[in-house]
């Protein structure tokens, strides 16, 4: 187990090293470099000295060269400046990092709450009302566009009945107290979970359904015992296993929808850092955010990994006191 | 149903038997027909309005729906109605082109994965999964923000009109691969193992001949489920970027960047940024059902599997 761990964990290394150099070289062919920001900032400077400018920065050197430079400053702790905040990246990313993380939990968690026992009930009812209306709404939810289904929650709680604010956040309101956080949390929340209900629930039926026409279930059944027992008993541990893997892979999705949440509802997170910071010509800011979250989507998948081994585990526990 | 019945139908009657009964991917699949007339139509309702989907009139914005206007004018009181029509051109065409674009590629990627197997398959299935997992958004939104001149492109194609148009294929594309590399190298998987291909090997068949001739056209119908389910996919991955001022640039309209200004207008507009939405949703759950129920109806044996 160990073993498979430590290798998943070097993939994810080896990913975000790749990564790096892949978003190190698209964000060098984004418009402008950080010369022709100086420029626009000091119009008395000339052609020549930007060409010396360019020189002294390093900028002509050749893609490899500079993505060394920069990896080995990075290192060694130094990620630059940050244009649109001018301080140091990190700081900046701190806050935000710790915002996203709330967010995405909170929407994980409620997203898994509704999805598992909706998946588990309609795979329990096959082919009733219940299991098809389960998936019309699965399907809704899947097909809904988040940008849109956002809008349309803010004209709702926001603009027509006024319950909860449009955006932002307590602390920049002004406001205090966990029910004051909260209220600024509940839309964001709500859109970013929407979306990936829909999947899941469908992950968790299918799997469902696929574990209760195996032989220790009829064996279960046979025992005598109740159909909840069976479910859950019996079932449920065995139907996780795909699940988790699949949910694992949704971690990056996650993020998306967090991206367009967050900007939507001007939430100070990672993903309106992200889209600030590329919009902004922030290429050092844009360059952290980037790796950062492709660190956090790994990590996801890492513990996801985690989770299914200990799952796997007490299968094969199971199996032998058995 | 009556076995000597069923034996006399030819697969396609088979096929659309089975489609038939799955009333959802009916009802998609005529949504999704009336959108695509009504979208080409555009023209014609133009003329029979006698409007035109540019014109500005700041003298009526934001007007309430009327006989010469349907649905309203919108903040720069053109008409809202021939705008969505418009739109709906740019983001079904985006849709329908990204879509077989992320075919051509899923298919070869799964495809040469599930043909060859071993290590190739690992590879590439890595790669496929790495893909997947990754924080897609806001790697898209880096691309679609790069300066095509810097990747030495001539300025006839990165300075023309239609250049945001190509720039929202490819990277759309480039995103909705995925899941019909991974559909497609299943189905590869069982197809190789059937007696008639280990007869194309016995014979000497090589590797392409085999994959060209003998897999891919036993293919069709994951590839036609898979590039109904990617469509759906990268229409809505279209009007996130556009929506975020990324993908198609105004004056083009498209559904998501019809959407662009609906924030700053909700409390003054609120149908405005209803319309679109209801668009790109309509068209997307139409895409995913019919996906559903073609999947059913091509691929009896894995939705066998599948349900009970």
């Amino acid at each position: 187990m160990a073993r498979f761990l430590f290798s998943r964990f070097l993939q994810s290394v080896i990913v975000l090293l790749v990564m790096s150099f892949v978003i190190y070289g698209l964000i060098g062919l984004m418009p402008g470099d950080p010369i022709d920001l100086m420029i626009t900032a000091d119009p008395k400077i000339t052609a020549m000295d930007a060409a010396h400018l360019r020189e002294l920065y390093g900028l002509d050197e050749s893609i490899i060269k500079r993505y060394v430079y920069w990896l080995s400053a990075a290192i060694s702790g130094d990620f630059g400046f940050s244009r649109l905040y001018a301080q140091p990246v990190l700081p900046v990313m701190w806050s935000a990092v710790l915002n996203t993380i709330i967010l995405l939990g909170s929407s994980f968690a409620l997203a898994l709450l509704i999805a598992l026992p909706l998946g588990i009930v309609a795979a329990m009812r096959a082919r009733t009302c219940l299991d098809y209306g389960v998936n019309m709404l699965a399907f809704a939810g899947i097909s809904i566009p988040q940008f849109w289904l956002a809008l349309m929650l803010i004209i709702v709680f926001a603009v027509v009945l006024g319950w909860l604010p449009a955006g932002g956040t307590a602390a920049a309101a002004g406001v205090e107290g966990f029910w004051e956080n909260g209220r600024y949390l509940i839309l964001p929340v709500i859109s970013l979970t929407i979306a990936s209900v829909g999947t899941h629930t469908r992950y968790m039926r299918a799997s469902m359904i696929e574990t209760l026409r195996q032989d220790y279930i009829r064996t279960a059944r046979a025992k005598g015992l109740s159909e909840w027992q069976v479910v859950i008993g019996h079932a449920l541990r065995n139907a996780m296993i795909p699940v988790v893997t699949v949910i694992a892979l949704d971690f990056g999705y996650l993020f998306s929808g967090a991206l367009m949440t967050e900007t939507i509802f001007s939430y100070p997170g990672m993903g309106k850092l992200i889209f600030d910071s590329i919009m902004g010509n922030d290429f050092n800011l844009a360059l952290i955010a980037l790796l950062f979250a492709t660190a956090l989507t790994l990590c996801g998948n890492f513990l996801a990994d985690v989770a299914y081994v200990a799952l796997d585990r007490r299968i094969s526990l199971a199996e032998l006191s058995e | 149903m009556n076995r000597v019945a069923i034996m006399g139908e030819t697969p396609a009657q088979l096929v659309w038997g089975r489609f038939r009964h799955h009333t959802l991917a009916v009802v998609s699949a005529l949504v999704l027909v009336a959108l695509a007339v009504a979208v080409l139509l555009a023209p014609v309702f133009e003329m029979s309005m006698g409007l035109d989907a540019n014109t500005v009139d700041l003298f009526n914005r934001f007007r309430a729906p009327t006989s010469g206007h349907p649905l309203g004018t919108d903040e720069l009181g053109r008409d809202l109605f021939l705008r969505l029509l418009y739109g709906g051109r740019v983001s079904l065409l985006v849709g329908l082109v990204a879509a077989l674009f992320a075919t051509v590629i899923g298919t070869a990627v799964g495809l040469t994965a599930g043909y060859f197997g071993g290590r190739m398959d690992a590879f590439l299935m890595r790669v496929t999964d790495g893909v997947i997992s990754l924080p897609l958004l806001p790697l898209l939104i880096v691309l679609a923000a790069i300066d095509l001149s810097k990747l030495g492109l001539p300025g006839t194609i990165t300075e023309s009109e239609s250049a945001s148009l190509y720039r929202i294929i490819a990277i759309v594309a480039l995103a909705g691969w995925t899941t019909v590399a991974r559909l497609v190298r299943a189905s590869t998987l069982s197809i190789k193992q059937r007696t008639f291909v280990m007869a194309a090997v016995a014979q000497g068949g090589g590797p392409i001949r085999i994959m060209s001739v003998h897999i891919l056209p036993n293919l069709a119908s994951t590839i036609i489920v898979a590039t109904t389910l990617a469509a759906g996919n990268i229409i809505l991955l279209e009007s996130v970027l556009s929506f975020l001022g990324l993908g198609i640039q105004p004056p083009l309209p498209s559904w998501g960047n019809l959407l662009t200004n609906a924030q700053e207008m909700i409390w003054e507009a609120p149908l405005q940024a209803f319309y679109p939405g209801v668009l790109i949703f309509a068209t997307v759950i139409a895409f995913n059902f019919l996906g559903d129920g073609l999947q059913d109806a091509l691929d009896p044996r894995a939705t066998e599997d599948r349900v009970d």
